[in-house]
């Protein structure tokens, strides 16, 4: 049989009852104020950061030039400095832009390594109660030996090297991964857990055609934090690693050891905006990723 | 409880493909959800249990899909495969209309092509043609509710489960859902076991009303319903269906108290 049935007048229904905007544009006198009060929001949320960013430079050049003196200017050296002395610098960004290579070689290896443990840890527990019982505890140790203390250790086993500033990368990144893998397997529904019980869906389809997408919005939630966590550990690594070519870290420690002011200054910089650009860029994948089902503004992200 | 069969041929109108034989559940803290339930379903029987809430009639349908087990009596399922419809629609919200339809399908290990076509088969049949890239958060609640349902008929089952699947729509919805449920019913000639707590629902849907009283959850009385299969809105408004309804709640009130 082909009865087809008669939908159209329902959506037709749903349609002007799901989206009350249209029947105010027609009467014409609500709407206009609202579009203008989200545009103002829109603005003034570009314009405040703007000039608070503003009013910090100027606080800024305050300090260097009415409070220091100049013998001791190197201490906070003036922001138009960062870009004569540093970003100018062929001496000084021939160190820095490599760095910054190297730092983000270190912290994607180790982000990457911790991505594929973490989600196999993650998966492992989800599947087995025992397996749960036996390594949950560990990656809340993980999450709570300061690492740093472990640092030096490190060192001691691996050398002063790249590997060692990855393997810190790696532990310090680990545990939002496993942790919201985790989670996110462990939040699907019930109801949709139930009809995969009712028509007998094994282990492996469970996991891939239920848990893992319906938990991606959680694993991206725990990659955007790891990826900043191991920057984080990129730095700390190079600070105690210096064998080899030096990363960002070893900068911050040269130039604050020679008491090079503006390229210090620029460097942290330009550590920052690795920070920020490794945040957006996951914040983009996680978009690219979930972004059409599922609505981020829901966990305030 | 035995296992559906998965080999046996369909099975024409007539045909038994569920029996309880005096299945009663109780849970592990001593809990009684139900018994002493007896019940035969066959194909081409549309049979509705109506009861208030917590009466047990979710937990008899959970022991007919195997969700749960009869802790005495037997519950023999015998149909090739079971379609149930959840309360919610539980759509997958990552996949399209199309690629939901097509869930059941694939579980069950049917070919690309064959879980292609029947998804397609069933988006016509409930009415969803057009719709098929949508995700299920641009539906409506019906429209969801027809997915959902497509997404079964996949399997061409023939024993049908329902547990109060349109008990979250607007009423306008509800009752052309109804309609449309009976169409199907018709052409498909399936077994139904549906589960509401509207009595005007399960008067206007059923071939036979059972009611269920709770604590511990029975059925108290059993209600053929005469009407034919050809029925219309009109029905709800006619004296005969007036006096059935009215027995109907009078028995689910004479069970409650």
């Amino acid at each position: 049989m082909t009865a087809t049935l008669p939908t159209a007048e329902e959506t037709r229904v749903t349609t002007t009852l799901e989206s009350p905007t249209q029947a105010p544009v027609a009467a014409g006198a609500t709407p206009a104020p609202l579009v203008r009060r989200r545009r103002r929001n829109k603005l003034t949320s570009y314009l405040l950061p703007v000039v608070v960013f503003a009013a910090l430079i100027g606080v800024w050049y305050a300090i260097t030039y009415l409070f220091l003196e100049p013998g001791k200017r190197f201490l906070m050296p003036a922001p138009h400095t960062l870009i004569t002395d540093a970003l100018l610098d062929p001496v000084i960004t021939d160190k820095v832009w490599p760095a910054l290579g190297r730092t983000i070689v270190v912290s994607f290896a180790g982000l990457g390594i911790a991505i594929v443990i973490g989600m196999l840890w993650a998966i492992a527990m989800s599947q087995s109660k025992a397996v749960e019982a036996s390594l949950y505890p560990y990656a809340v140790a993980l999450q709570c030996i300061p690492i740093l203390a472990l640092v030096p250790l490190i060192g001691f086993w691996f050398d002063f090297g790249f590997e060692s500033r990855v393997i810190v990368c790696v532990m310090i990144a680990l545990f939002p991964i496993v942790s919201n893998t985790l989670f996110g397997i462990q939040s699907v529904d019930r109801g949709h857990h139930e009809l995969f019980t009712l028509h007998r869906a094994g282990r492996i389809t469970r996991l891939v055609k239920l848990q893992l997408p319906a938990a991606l919005p959680a694993i991206f939630a725990g990659f955007r934090i790891s990826a900043g966590l191991s920057v984080v550990g990129a730095i700390v690594g190079d600070l105690f690693f210096k064998k080899g070519d030096p990363g960002l870290g070893i900068l911050l420690s040269n130039f604050s050891s020679r008491l090079q002011g503006a390229p210090l200054f620029f460097t942290i910089v330009v550590t920052a905006v690795l920070g920020f650009a490794v945040f957006f860029l996951f914040g983009l994948l996680a978009k690219l990723a979930v972004g059409r089902w599922y609505d981020q503004s829901r966990d305030a992200g | 409880m035995s296992a559906p069969a998965p080999t046996a041929p369909p099975a024409a109108t007539g045909t038994t493909v569920l029996q309880f034989t005096d299945v009663a559940r109780q849970f592990p803290d001593g809990t009684v959800a139900l018994e002493g339930v007896d019940l035969t379903i066959q194909r081409g029987e549309f049979v509705t249990v109506v009861g208030p809430s917590g009466c047990g009639k979710s937990t008899l349908l959970r022991i007919a899909s195997g969700l749960d087990e009869a802790s005495a009596g037997t519950a023999t399922v015998d149909a090739r495969r079971i379609g149930y419809v959840f309360q919610d629609a539980t759509l997958l919200p990552w996949r399209s209309v199309q690629k939901n339809v097509e869930l059941l399908a694939e579980l069950h290990g049917m070919s690309k092509t064959a879980t292609n076509q029947a998804a397609l088969d069933a988006i016509e049949l409930v009415g969803l043609r057009g719709h098929e890239k949508k995700l299920p958060r641009a539906l409506s609640g019906g429209m969801k509710m027809r997915a959902s349902l497509a997404r079964s008929l996949t399997l061409d089952p023939d024993l049908f489960l329902f547990d109060e699947p349109f008990g979250a729509l607007d009423e306008i919805t509800r009752e052309r859902l109804n309609d449309e449920l009976i169409r199907l019913f018709v052409a498909k000639g399936f077994g139904a076991l549906f589960i509401t707590h509207s009595v005007s629902e399960a008067v206007y849907m059923s071939t036979r009303v059972l009611v269920m009283s709770g604590r511990p959850g029975h059925i108290v009385d059993s209600f053929e319903v005469p009407f034919g299969t050809d029925r219309t809105p009109e029905l709800r408004f006619t004296p005969e269906f007036a006096k059935l309804a009215g027995e109907v709640s009078h028995a689910l009130r004479e069970g409650h108290s």
